[in-house]
């Protein structure tokens, strides 16, 4: 046992230190790329700080806040100075919202996150199953139709299957709501759960509607390879009929690929939500984003783009840990032989 | 308990522009087999061999159609009763571990070949037990995965998985390529057990020599034809009645090391006669008049008009 759990807890933290490693790069190079294009963008952040009172400002006062950002300065130590209060955390306050934009992003995020559960949730469980069912009868009309299906959704754009959704189920059929996280003039610490659960449904369906078809045409392939390899030959030499076959070895074996795919597909996710949540105008993270666009609000902008590769890259990390979990020739290696 | 004659195996295969193209990739196959025996099938790749065991267990592809006649205990083996009969009374040893569910434990999978044939999970439990004693195979090879057995753990799993179905007839792959001798020995040693114990065990190999150390008899397949069927003393006897067999036996290193010049005829262009009469040494005209049959000779069977009493 002693010479397992050694190699072991080595690998772990050698991985661990690689992707915090990969990570700080991922960071840094995001910190360049985000301050040398905004230093390049048209956006003045004077103007922009001052907005509408634009005309009841002298040029004078201008150039004194200018002065007092530091805006003067070469753009280096201007650089410099900016990831300095970057590595403490302080990412500024958001102009919209005029909160400190660490605060902005948590409670946005933790609207978005549910509808993103729910999002990735149900386009895996559901993916895996059209999957499964096109694979295993490949070439008959249920298999036509999922990939008819599948194929149509992949090309189709977030915001109009988003629409569509809305205009189906809220305008036409008036059971759900047309817009928001909660009931409008309801106070938050009032809204029910179900209140919450019943305005996410909507916008987390359309996220995941996307999301399927995907994991549905992989899922697919997938299980066809399975089902023409030489041990599914071998199980039905044993008399094994095909659903038992896709039991006991088709689900073990697409698992693993169907895993780290939806891993990898949060990018995918999280981008999707910039959309949804605008149709829907649901206060996420997403809806944010785009009034931080919208607005030119900086700080919040180049917080929540730290977010989402934050974000992106623990999807990737969790994708890239699933392997060894679940692939027992990775996890015990050849250290039995 | 097996007879097999003039099996053709017909694949149909769609090129582009939808063209129809008959594969005749079996033609006139015939072969039978007693329990406690055990049959070798040689012949080079290409030959038929392991398409004969996937008729047998009716699992060819789709596409493939099949004609002549095969009975299994003195009853006709419609594709139904393939389906009914595999993994249970006909059981297949396959090549290699890949032929196993690489994520799924070893224990696992030879219980669930066992439970295939009808047991209880108790059963088949005692059951892979009792195998693996057999075998001598630790109890802790249960919970491995395939890609960790050793080569020779490997094929004693393989063999397990034919032996707890108590399956009355065994066709073995080509169970011995590239195998370590002694193991090739012990694997060999099985398959002839099992012969003992009563059971007809099919053995698929091109290794002549491997095949004449346990087998009773041998068929010798040639371009999807079962071209002689000799008992294993013929062999070292020089008792050999089809030309083919012979060039076989001369090719061995042991005897004059002489490959057999040419190739087998590919199946889309079979010629009208003999099969073999492009390489043969003795051909003449009526061999290529038509396919000659199969015929009695010296107690053996043997497909050639040339072959001598
Ligand atoms: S039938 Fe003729 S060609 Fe064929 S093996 Fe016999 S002698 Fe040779």
């Amino acid at each position: 046992m002693d010479m397992r759990v050694k190699p072991l807890l080595l690998f772990i933290v050698i991985f661990a230190a690689q992707k915090l490693l990969r990570l700080g790069l991922l960071l840094m190079a995001v910190a360049v790329f985000t301050f040398v294009l905004l230093s390049f963008s048209p956006i003045d952040p004077v103007k922009a700080y001052i907005g509408a009172d634009m005309m009841q400002i002298s040029p004078e006062q201008q150039v004194l806040i200018a002065e007092r950002w530091g805006l003067d300065q070469p753009i280096g130590e201007r650089f410099l100075d900016w990831l300095g209060q970057l590595v403490q955390g302080n990412l500024g306050t958001s102009l919209v919202f005029n909160q400190p934009v660490s605060e902005v992003i948590a409670s946005r995020f933790q609207a978005s996150l549910q509808m993103l559960a729910i999002a990735w949730l149900f386009s895996g469980l559901l993916g895996l199953a059209l999957g499964i069912t096109a694979g295993a009868l490949q070439g008959r009309w249920p298999d036509r139709l999922i990939r008819f299906y599948a194929y149509t959704l992949a090309s189709a754009p977030t915001f109009w299957v988003a629409l569509l959704l809305l205009i189906i189920f809220a305008v036409s059929f008036k059971i759900a709501p047309v817009c928001c996280a909660a009931p409008p003039g309801v106070l938050s610490q009032n809204v029910t759960f179900w209140q919450r659960l019943h305005h996410l449904l909507l916008p987390a369906a359309a996220l995941s509607i996307i999301g399927i078809a995907n994991i549905t045409l992989h899922t697919r392939q997938k299980l066809i390879d399975v089902l023409h390899s030489d041990y599914v030959l071998f199980a039905r030499a044993q008399g094994e009929s095909l659903w038992n076959i896709v039991r006991y070895h088709g689900f073990r074996n697409i698992l693993l690929p169907a895993i780290t795919l939806q891993f990898a597909s949060l990018s995918e996710l999280f981008g999707g939500s910039v959309l949804v949540e605008q149709v829907f105008a649901y206060p996420g993270l997403g809806e944010a984003t785009v009034q931080a666009a919208l607005r030119s609000d900086i700080p919040l902008l180049v917080g929540i783009v730290f977010f989402s590769a934050l974000f992106v890259y623990t999807g990737n990390t969790l994708a890239d840990l699933a392997y060894p979990v679940i692939d027992p020739r990775i996890r015990l290696g050849d250290s039995l032989t | 308990m097996l007879s097999i004659s003039n099996l053709g195996v017909t694949f149909t295969q769609y090129n582009q522009g939808l063209r129809r193209k008959q594969l005749t990739v079996i033609t006139d196959l015939d072969l039978d087999v007693q329990s406690g025996e055990v049959v070798a099938v040689v012949g080079a790749s290409g030959s038929g061999k392991s398409l004969l065991a996937h008729a047998l267990l009716g699992i060819l592809p789709k596409n493939a159609a099949i004609s002549g006649t095969m009975r299994f205990q003195g009853e006709m083996l419609t594709p139904k009763r393939c389906q009914s009969l595999r993994g249970k009374a006909i059981a297949l040893i396959p090549q290699s571990v890949g032929y196993l569910d690489p994520l799924m434990k070893v224990g696992a999978q030879v219980q669930r070949v066992a439970q295939l044939t009808g047991c209880s999970k108790a059963e088949a439990k005692t059951g892979v037990d009792r195998t693996f004693t057999r075998y001598d195979l630790p109890m802790n090879v249960r919970d491995r995965y395939p890609f960790q057995l050793s080569g020779g753990m490997a094929r004693r799993v393989l063999v397990s998985t034919a032996v707890v179905t108590k399956a009355q007839l065994v066709i073995a792959d080509e169970p011995t390529p590239g195998l370590h001798p002694d193991v090739v020995k012990e694997t060999l040693s099985h398959l002839r057990e099992l012969a003992t114990e009563g059971r007809g065990v099919i053995l698929i190999t091109h290794d002549i020599e491997a095949a004449l150390q346990i087998a009773d008899r041998v068929a010798v397949f040639y371009a999807g034809t079962t071209v002689e069927i000799a008992a294993a003393r013929d062999f070292h006897s020089g008792n050999l009645r089809h030309p083919y067999t012979q060039a076989l036996w001369r090719s061995l290193p042991q005897n004059e090391f002489m490959p057999v010049p040419g190739n087998q005829p590919s199946p889309e262009q079979l010629p009208t006669g003999c099969l073999f009469s492009d390489r043969c040494p003795w051909v003449s005209e009526i061999c290529d008049a038509e396919r000659p049959q199969l015929r009695k000779v010296r107690e053996g069977w043997v497909r050639c008009v040339h072959a001598k009493g």
